[in-house]
């Protein structure tokens, strides 16, 4: 027996070729949708594997360093150290701000139009296998120096040797990592933990010249005959001792949840095991995002639905009395029904060929990072065979309705 | 004109189609409608005969009656040797009945358009269940005796409407049924192809002795037929007809 859906297909190509690749475009939006949220989950991951901790010390009573704001005294660090099970810890401060490369007079413009949003993360210099530093580099080396030093993800388009600015303060760009990204997907750049704390509270010149008038005009601080009191306060008032968590490393064989119960315990921090920061990081903070792909998910498969289901209706009509001919001349209805399934999966499977190829294409040219997996490209072909399935119902059901007398005049 | 005649079934041999007394209402109480009131019409094997009437007469009642497509009110209907309707039906498979037994020319051609001349002829074997091969091989037998085997690859909107016509008489008869049921088949044809068409059906009606009943108001086909039904107020009568017009 001939496909009747594969020779209609191939005499009329030019309209099933053209609907599919409106559909395709649909179904890539779809899949890149997807794929917008697996970056984000991988984007997530990666962070938590770049930060090289079993666990996060943050504030009591936070869920820092990534999801809240967290501040901690940074000689903490030192006490963590002693509890059993822990081989390092190290402090780390997270800054989300805009970074741009250093520019003279000739190149203020240029400067400019590179300014991109970054993560500034704070470390303690020291180089690979430190809690908190990048994995590996790409090119240059790691922080050694104690100061004005950085280490730029490659998508910043920072290059090797240039110099930043971040805040006050110039910064040359000693290496270069891949793929170490924040939460919210901004690409990170490393500086010594000193220069973060500053960059992170330090005020402006007139901001702290305002603030040593109001602290001299506060009678506790500016007393009659004590005026080391207010030289005192004047002085913790531009210095930060805070950061925002400490990265801590276990010793092989140690009990993440033994140690991290201790630490609550003994040094009133909020701790977080690997498996509780991705939970905070997906359940919480791109929670809201995912939902927002989930509708939109939803949405443009019902959109898909109704397109072809529109589609394969619109054809079948136009075939009326064709199929009243077949019916007439002893076709069943299943020959009919199949044809009309056969048309909808195909265009269901041109759609998909060129939805999956334009996102392929156009994925890197996102700005969020778009993961495409073949597991969700699997399951796309599916949701859209059986979206074709249930749009071809509409069609089917109009074509069995045909009476074959119509054939027949009169 | 020749005179009418009536008692037409004594006449033909019991092959062919026999309809005795055939009734069809629509409709039920003060808005029924009989569109037929007992017609009796028999065809023979290798026969052709008209069958013409006015607007709303009653022909594609009968017309849809005779092709299984409407259930009969009443009556009796006979294929051959078997009955097919005796106050119902007696084949349960009627599909099966309209794709082995009948064969249909329709006043367009309505032949798939995307499908291939000879797919077009061969899909009726096709859907009966025969190989691909043998279909197709029988479909280029038909073409060739209908002269339009030339044309077997090319798809249907590339053909005149005289070829377009063979090809959909070529699809009616490919399963060999033993009628064709013919619907206004010359109605867009100028008279030359219009007496080719009827040439043609009664050809292959005596070479495949298929009985061939061809509803027409068409006058320049009604001399063509040997014996014709006039069909008004749901009743036939037959009469003789001219028979010229086919050398």
């Amino acid at each position: 027996m001939i496909s009747l859906a594969g020779r209609d297909i191939l005499h009329g190509w030019g309209k099933f070729v053209f609907t599919g690749i409106g559909l395709g475009l649909l179904i890539g939006v779809t899949l890149s949708m997807a794929g917008i949220y697996r970056g984000m989950v991988d984007d997530a991951e990666v962070l938590l594997d770049n930060s090289g901790a079993d666990l996060w010390a943050v504030q009591k009573d936070t869920l820092g360093p990534y999801a809240e704001p967290s501040n901690l005294a940074d000689d903490l660090y030192r006490s963590l150290q002693t509890l059993p099970g822990v081989a390092r810890a190290a402090n780390v401060t997270y800054l989300t701000m805009q970074v741009r490369p250093l520019a003279d007079a000739a190149s203020v413009g240029d400067a400019a139009a590179r300014e991109r949003r970054a993560m500034v993360v704070g470390v303690v210099p020291g180089g690979f296998g430190e809690p908190g530093q990048p994995e590996s580099l790409v090119a240059g080396r790691h922080l050694t120096r104690g100061h004005y030093e950085a280490v730029a993800d490659i998508s910043t388009g920072f290059r090797l040797g240039e110099q930043l600015r971040i805040r006050r303060h110039a910064y040359r760009v000693v290496g270069l990592t891949r793929r170490t990204v924040s939460s919210g997907g901004d690409p990170m750049i490393f500086i010594p933990l000193k220069d973060a704390q500053e960059a992170q509270f330090l005020k402006d010149n007139d901001a702290i010249v305002a603030q040593r008038r109001r602290s001299a005009a506060n009678p506790a601080f500016n007393r009659p005959g004590q005026p080391q009191v207010l030289d005192a306060v004047l002085a913790s008032q531009t210095q930060s001792n805070s950061v925002n968590a400490i990265l801590v490393r276990l010793t092989p064989n140690a009990d993440p949840n033994r140690v991290a119960a201790d630490i609550r315990r003994w040094k009133h921090l909020s701790v977080y095991t690997r498996a509780e920061m991705n939970e905070i990081l997906q359940a919480k903070l791109i929670a809201t995002s995912a939902r927002q792909i989930f509708m939109f998910l939803v949405i443009l498969s019902v959109v898909s639905a109704a397109i072809v289901a529109f589609i394969i209706y619109t054809l079948t009509l136009g075939k009326i009395r064709e199929i009243a001919v077949l019916k007439l001349i002893g076709t069943r209805n299943r020959t009919i029904a199949g044809m009309i399934l056969q048309q909808a999966i195909g265009l269901g499977l041109i759609g998909f060929v060129v939805g999956k190829t334009v996102a392929t294409l156009w994925a890197p040219v996102f700005p969020k990072y778009v993961l495409l997996l073949p597991g969700d490209a699997a399951r796309g072909f599916l949701i859209v065979v059986i979206i074709c399935v249930l749009a071809s119902l509409v069609a089917i059901r109009a074509a069995l309705r045909v009476d074959p007398a119509e054939a027949i005049g009169g | 004109m020749a005179e009418p005649t009536t008692g037409p079934l004594g006449a033909h041999p019991a092959q062919g189609i026999r309809i005795e007394g055939l009734r069809k209402r629509y409709g039920r109480g003060d808005t029924a409608v009989d569109a037929l009131r007992g017609v009796d019409m028999a065809v023979a094997p290798g026969e052709v005969v008209g069958l013409v009437g006015p607007s709303g007469s009653g022909k594609s009642t009968l017309l849809k009656c005779l092709g299984a497509v409407i259930e009969p009110s009443g009556g009796r209907m006979t294929l051959g040797e078997a009955s097919i309707y005796d106050e119902g039906w007696r084949i349960p498979d009627l599909r099966a009945l309209r794709r082995d037994k009948i064969g249909f020319v329709f006043q367009a051609p309505y032949l798939i358009p995307f499908l291939d001349v000879t797919d077009n002829v061969a899909l009726l074997p096709m859907l009966a269940g025969r190989p691909n091969g043998e279909s197709r091989e029988r479909a280029r037998e038909l073409l060739a005796a209908l002269d339009v085997e030339h044309r077997a690859r090319a798809m249907p909107s590339q053909l005149s409407g005289g070829e377009q016509q063979r090809v959909a008489i070529a699809r009616a008869l490919v399963n060999r049924p033993p009628v064709i049921l013919a619907d206004e088949p010359t109605a867009p044809l100028d008279s030359e192809r219009a007496l080719a068409v009827m040439r043609i059906l009664n050809r292959m009606a005596r070479q495949y002795q298929t009985a061939v009943i061809v509803v027409t108001h068409d006058e320049k086909i009604i001399p063509t037929f040997e014996r014709i039904y006039h069909i008004r107020d749901g009743r036939t009568h037959e009469e003789a007809g001219e028979g010229r017009g086919l050398e």
